[in-house]
């Protein structure tokens, strides 16, 4: 069943999350290794990303999408309550491009609906 | 940093490993994530950040260029949301 979240912009929520655990089952069912070495691989992957990533190089992944860093600039905020001026410092920020492969097949799968 | 480059890295630190094995761990876990967006389904890697699909309702939208309006179809978009902790280390 699938239902539309109306607090979190539409997110579509299934009830379903896939984890690491998931990742590394399938990992072990494809390939072979160990679930214990399956396991740290899938870990592997995402601490190579996310090195490069820290050393600001961009990622991407073919027919997935790319992850890149952004440095934002200082600019003013609010505190939304109090409706205080506090400064946001300058910081970096990762941004997912998903590719169109990746959108197509969700919308094959999912539809506008 | 590219797939294969990602595969080049992973087969070094692994050298007990063939690359042809290598090549489909990483492609397992990709298309792990892909499935699972497609069925709807969110996919959370603490310490990483998490996947979901958000709906986007039909609108009309207007060709920059022309400034004619087109009618865009409802969607589904991919969304990633960073993790606390790549935020705070791209940060440190």
């Amino acid at each position: 069943m699938r239902v539309i979240c109306p607090l979190f912009k539409g997110v579509i929520m299934t009830g379903h999350t896939v984890t690491r655990a998931h990742l590394s089952e399938s990992v072990y069912q494809e390939v072979g290794l160990s679930r214990n070495e399956s396991a740290e691989l899938v870990e592997s992957v995402l601490d190579q990303m996310i090195d490069a990533l820290a050393r600001n190089e961009m990622v991407k992944i073919s027919s997935f999408g790319s992850f890149s860093v952004r440095q934002k600039g200082q600019r003013v905020g609010r505190n939304p309550k109090t409706g205080e001026e506090v400064p946001i410092l300058p910081r970096k920020v990762l941004v997912f491009r998903p590719s169109h492969v990746l959108k197509n097949r969700i919308n094959k799968a999912l539809g506008g609906n | 940093m590219t797939k294969s480059e990602l595969i080049a890295r992973l087969a070094e630190t692994n050298p007990h490993l063939y690359q042809r094995d290598v090549e489909r761990i990483v492609s397992t876990i990709f298309d792990e994530i892909t499935e699972a967006l497609a069925r709807g389904d969110r996919v959370e890697l603490r310490g990483f950040g998490a996947f979901s699909v958000k709906q986007r309702d039909a609108r009309v939208g207007r060709n920059p260029r022309t400034g004619e309006s087109v009618k865009v179809d409802a969607k589904c978009v991919p969304f990633f949301k960073t993790g606390k902790q790549l935020r705070e280390r791209l940060n440190n």
